[in-house]
């Protein structure tokens, strides 16, 4: 608000007195600014900080500017709650990167002080978003096998209500599908019960958990602590019940890759899969050979590495040494004088699993060889006979054995949102194309799409498609090391198998802390605050719809698929969906979009507060719109090692390189600066973007400043976009010191002072 | 949800503990991160790059620093030990010793001041590779940002220039140490991991032959704030490492060092190996390996690294590593199992996989819990409200450790509620 006290402090300790002239500062605050609180303070921590919050609050300031460390020595809550603080950071931009006492750093430092409070004046405290509705923190979980068995079990632990839904007709999934587990204990030497029986009474028993078999999810619609949910039979389709939930946790688990070609499975009768062994012991105790029931006396176990030129290289299945070694298990206890081959490229027995594998290899019934197995044939005898090479110390070996089992690829229950978007898309211009050219392009769209026709798992009321998007190999999940629940679609969490394969006690873990992660999506939810990244943050994107023109690129362009449209193409927020990045804010052309401390206006207002020297003062002056993740934390760095920063750089953050508006590119060169520098972070396969695509979509969007910028017969180069992780700290200089000199050969910016 | 008004006591500020407290916090719930350190971070903050993405983990650490910063429930000790837990789940007594920083952050130090001191320290964040000041800021990103003060490395002169080398208040060398009394209800212990005593492996030549590293020292060397500014060279003469082999399984899988598998390091030499390729494109590298396990989707970082020819893979296990006769370079020894050949191979540089030894493996959780022979939290005995989370309970990788303490916060969040 406008009308709330603006309070300035200006620091003069950390060498800020020496390089700066601190009264000038201050004048620009009072005379030019026209604020009338403008104090000089030793410190802004400890004693000084408090001294500055004993004015806080004797002078009731409602808006406060801090000019002294980066705002990352804060810790978040210290000023009172209401209070808009923005934080100057002249010592570490300004002091420890530029000359003391020259004009042009004195210069940089007012720049920054105008910027501040231009900015300031325009940002209001955020108020939480508060849906109409009442918050439902009950959780869906998808999925009866292991891992959704123990994530409806956990969630109900912590206290809250659970749906679990399962297409079979009873619970436990792959995991009542096993004879033994391996070992999850010390001595990590056993085989163990598998459990399934008391996670499934346990799950059927608790009070807070409704179990739906023999369901699908139907259709779900909604957002974070308002989806409703309607379930349908997984046999004919037919409605279910509805009910409705806050969050949901995805455990759809995997499906079995087809065996590759090469090996004959489906061709030789007695070559099976392990899951096809697990089941025969599972379910009869005994071994026997498909083709005649004889009892089995010998296996040979071929592991993904079998045939190695012909693997799939993608991703290994994780597991499928461990179920070889698990399975020769069984047969060499049911029979002594059994003898089981294992074949393998690489023996994956991670952590303690290796004592597991010591186990059996002290089996003297258990051959374990690496090899490639390059043959496997009938026998005259009914034997199937499995040649290998390039097994240890260089032999080629023949074995005969009664059954031959191939180690099971695991590929993962999901569906592609995006994909099946793109799909429905290509088929309704098929048919509605202007063109006949359009509708042929459209028709082989189809075509190349068709293998998503049908896959819908979830069913999500999403513009952007009716699951999660699929990253590589089609896991649908994003940032897999530091974040690993972080899907695209806020609230929804996948968790087990289907994001990546692993083992079962894996899989226990990852259904745990998907659990956390619905409660905390709920929690978070219910008090009006945005989850990852900006855990916390109150304020939330409010459309002007009136000023829309229904462009959809808010819509298209949102990483997490917040919007939905109404058939003329408006958007609908739904606000407990959003992740607050501003991506839709750099998208709109109208610039309706906006957040009560971020806005194209308050962006604006900074970019045109900076002071642009006269073309004869050959002063340059470059905006630097930074992604506030890792390239404006990278800039403290660069103080903090003294690196000397080009002096005519004027630097904002920003939320995300994806929320940056054209219109301030446009606005920066009319304002007179002579060049403009975005800075995001890494994107593609491995992006390191924390909103997935941010920074791919500033790059996208650069054939749209290009143009603006040719309307302003201006030169392209003088908007550059780069990636920079904040390790790179040191190139930043380099940056700016090598857009200067492009700068210069294109001579100032002709816009200044007009 | 009914927040205890009793905080969770997180044990270790590395990745595991970080990711539980803030998973915690942002439920709801009030959590106190107790670090033996002087900053946060732990073992990551000292890798260069995280695999298989190959993105610095101080991107990953900035966050959940801001996390930590700006949420008024976590409240943060470092340079803290939990010397005695008594009590049971819900209602736990926890005594914490807090050990003097000598710096009291009214005023944050400036390093270019501080430049004029004479005593220095080795950096441990640099695996001792390098010297620090006595007075010194733990990493570029520590948090807290606040310099400390080796008391045992300050000369007597150093320690009276502080005064006029640091605004006044400062620096206190008469600060105590403290011991704190807390009642929590859960107890989260992720006291993560140590590297394997490489000077064990006899063999391998570390401590003998000064070309011969471990794995975390290539960290170092790879990143840009290391004690080489990225460079990777060889320790002798400081000439850039041309022909470098990685010995994997240096300790692990070794029933005279380590029984168990370390789980992450062919893929830390993998990727080592990349930084190797990517920084010199004359380089040369050799993996001496029993198995690769590269698990799940690391699975295609192999196969990629198996494009490079300058990259080579030599399945079997090092016998002997000595300086040859005539210099510092190296002579390996080893049997290829593939063709029971034995080969001698000359590298300038030689970096032992060390693998994974618990921290509880040295030291105890002051607290009457299970551990399986190694020294790992056996995780499937928990105690009530006590819970293991990452390394503290089996080797494991970034990911595997944030998802795991990210569970380990809900089994300590139920135990505030009660239990149902």
């Amino acid at each position: 608000m406008e009308d709330d006290k603006i309070g300035v402090f200006v620091c003069t300790g950390y060498g800020i007195a020496d390089a700066l002239d601190v009264d000038a500062l201050c004048k620009v605050v009072t005379e030019e600014c026209g604020v009338g609180f403008c104090k000089t303070v030793e410190s802004c921590e400890g004693p000084g900080l408090a001294g500055i919050l004993e004015f806080v609050e004797s002078e009731e300031l409602g808006k406060v500017v801090v000019a002294g460390i980066s705002a990352r020595r804060f810790e978040g809550h210290v000023f009172p709650a209401g209070v808009v603080v923005e934080h100057v950071a002249l010592r570490e931009h300004v002091v420890w990167c530029q000359p003391p006492g020259e004009e042009d750093t004195q210069m940089l430092a007012e720049d920054y002080l105008r910027m501040a409070l231009a900015k300031i004046r325009k940002v209001s405290a955020p108020e939480p978003f508060h849906p109409e509705e009442e918050i439902d923190k009950s959780v869906l979980v998808v999925g009866g096998g292991i891992t959704g068995l123990t994530a409806a079990l956990e969630v109900a632990k912590t206290g809250y209500d659970v749906h679990l839904v399962e297409k079979a007709d009873r619970l436990g999934g792959w995991l009542a599908k096993q004879h033994r587990s391996v070992p999850t204990k010390p001595p990590y030497r056993d085989l163990e019960d598998t459990g399934v029986d008391a996670l499934v009474a346990e799950v059927e028993g608790h009070s807070r958990i409704q179990v739906h078999t023999s369901s699908v999810t139907g259709s779900i619609s909604g957002a974070p602590g308002l989806f409703d949910v309607t379930l349908a039979s997984a046999t004919n389709g037919e409605p279910g019940d509805s009910f409705r939930v806050g969050a949901i946790v995805q455990a759809t688990g995997w499906r079995p890759k087809d065996p590759r070609e090469t090996l004959p499975y489906g061709q030789v009768e007695d070559v099976v899969r392990s899951i096809d062994l697990e089941e025969m012991v599972k379910n009869r105790g005994t071994i026997t050979r498909p083709s005649d029931g004889k009892e089995v006396k010998s296996i040979a176990f071929l592991q993904n590495g079998g045939a190695p030129a012909q693997a799939d290289h993608s991703y290994c299945s994780s597991i499928c040494s461990l179920t070889a070694l698990k399975q020769a298990l069984y047969l060499r206890e049911g029979d002594t004088e059994a003898k089981a081959y294992i074949f393998y490229e690489f023996m994956k027995t991670p952590g303690h699993y290796e004592d597991f594998y010591r186990r059996v290899q002290e089996d003297p019934g258990v051959f374990l060889t690496r090899g490639d197995v390059t043959d496997v044939t009938r026998d005259d005898d009914g034997g199937l006979v499995v040649t290998a090479r390039h097994t240890m110390q260089g032999e080629d070996i023949q074995v005969k054995v009664d059954l031959v089992v191939l180690a099971t690829g695991m590929e993962p229950n999901a569906a592609d949102g995006e994909a099946i978007r793109a799909l429905a898309d290509a088929k309704r211009k098929a048919e509605t194309g202007d063109t006949e050219e359009q509708r042929q392009a459209a028709a082989e769209n189809v075509e190349a799409l068709r293998q998503h026709e049908g896959t819908a798992i979830l069913n999500l009321d999403y513009r952007q498609g009716p699951d999660l998007p699929a990253l590589a190999n089609g896991f649908p999940d994003s940032h897999f090391i530091c974040f690993p629940y972080e899907t695209r679609r806020t609230g929804i969490y996948a968790a087990g198998a289907v994001r990546q394969p692993m083992d079962g006690v894996g899989s226990r873990e990852d259904a745990t802390g998907a659990a956390l992660k619905a409660i905390q999506c709920v929690e978070m939810t219910a008090r009006g605050e945005a989850v990852h990244p900006r855990a916390g943050d109150e304020s939330y994107p409010e459309f002007f719809l009136q000023r829309c023109t229904q462009c959809k690129r808010c819509t298209e362009e949102c990483p997490f698929g917040v919007l939905n449209e109404d058939e003329k193409g408006t958007p609908l927020l739904q606000a407990t969906r959003c992740r607050r990045c501003g991506v839709c804010m750099g998208a709109c052309p109208e610039r309706i979009v906006s957040f009560k401390d971020y806005s194209v206006d308050i962006v604006a207002s900074m970019i045109k507060a900076v002071e642009v020297p006269d073309e004869d003062e050959e002063k340059p002056r470059i905006l630097a719109l930074l992604c506030e993740n890792d390239a404006y934390p990278a800039l403290d760095l660069v103080g903090q090692h003294r690196l000397r920063m080009n002096p005519f750089v004027r630097f904002i953050p920003v939320r995300c390189l994806g929320s940056v508006n054209s219109v301030w590119i446009t606005e920066a060169i009319s304002a007179g600066y002579d060049g403009v520098v975005l800075i995001g972070c890494k994107y593609g396969d491995d992006y390191q973007c924390h909103f997935i695509k941010g920074s791919e979509l500033a790059v996208a969007r650069g054939e749209n400043i290009r143009e603006k910028l040719q309307q302003m017969a201006m030169e392209n180069e003088r908007v550059e976009i780069h990636e920079l992780q904040i390790s790179d700290y040191e190139q930043l200089p380099k940056i700016f010191d090598d857009f200067a000199e492009v700068i210069e050969t294109y001579g100032m910016n002709p816009f200044k002072g007009m | 949800m009914q927040a205890s008004s009793k905080p969770i006591l997180v044990i270790g500020g590395g990745v595991a503990g970080m990711t539980a407290a803030v998973e915690a916090a942002e439920v709801g719930f009030h959590v106190l991160l107790v670090e033996q350190e002087p900053s946060l971070g732990g073992r990551v903050t000292r890798a260069h790059r995280y695999f298989p993405k190959m993105c610095p983990p101080t991107c990953g650490f900035e966050i959940n620093v801001r996390r930590i910063r700006q949420n008024p429930r976590i409240q943060v000790h470092t340079l803290a030990t939990v010397e005695e837990i008594s009590g049971t789940a819900g209602a736990f007594k926890a005594r914490i010793r807090i050990r003097p920083r000598y710096v009291t952050g009214s005023h944050s130090l400036d390093d270019a001041a501080l430049a004029q001191l004479t005593s220095e320290r080795d950096d441990d964040f640099n695996e001792g590779m390098s010297k620090t000041k006595a007075v010194y800021l733990p990493h570029d990103m520590a948090y807290p940002p606040l310099h400390v003060v080796d008391r045992e490395a300050l000369s007597d002169g150093d320690a009276e220039a502080l005064s006029t080398l640091c605004p006044p208040g400062s620096v206190d060398l008469d600060m105590a140490e403290e011991e704190i009394e807390v009642e929590v209800g859960a107890v989260i212990v992720a006291t993560g991991w140590r590297p394997y005593d490489a000077t064990r492996l006899e063999n391998l030549g570390f401590g003998r032959c000064e070309n011969v590293i471990t794995n975390v020292m290539m960290e170092r060397l790879a990143a840009p704030g290391g004690p080489t500014g990225g460079k990777i060279v060889r320790p002798s003469d400081g000439q850039a490492a041309l022909n470098v082999a990685f010995v994997q399984c240096a300790g692990s899988r070794d029933e005279n060092h380590l029984p168990y598998c370390s789980a992450v390091c062919c893929m830390a030499s993998l990727k080592q190996a990349r930084y190797l390729r990517e920084e010199n494109p004359d380089a040369q590298a050799t993996l001496f390996y029993i198995d690769i396990r590269t698990i799940g989707r690391e699975e295609s970082f192999y196969y990629d690294l198996l494009e490079d020819d300058h990259v080579s893979f030599v399945k079997g296990k090092v016998a002997q590593v000595d300086e040859v006769a005539d210099g510092k370079d190296l002579s390996v020894d080893v049997e290829d199992t593939l063709n029971g050949e034995t080969l001698h191979g000359t590298f300038d540089l030689v970096v032992l996989a060390t693998g994974i030894v618990p921290n509880t493996a040295d030291v105890k959780i002051p607290y009457e819990l299970t551990y399986d022979e190694y020294g790992f939290v056996d995780g499937s005995t928990n105690v009530e409200g006590i819970y293991a989370a990452g390394c503290a309970k089996r080797p494991c990788d970034v990911s595997r450790t944030t998802k795991d303490s990210t569970a380990a916060a809900l089994k300590a969040i139920q135990c505030l509620q009660g239990g149902e």
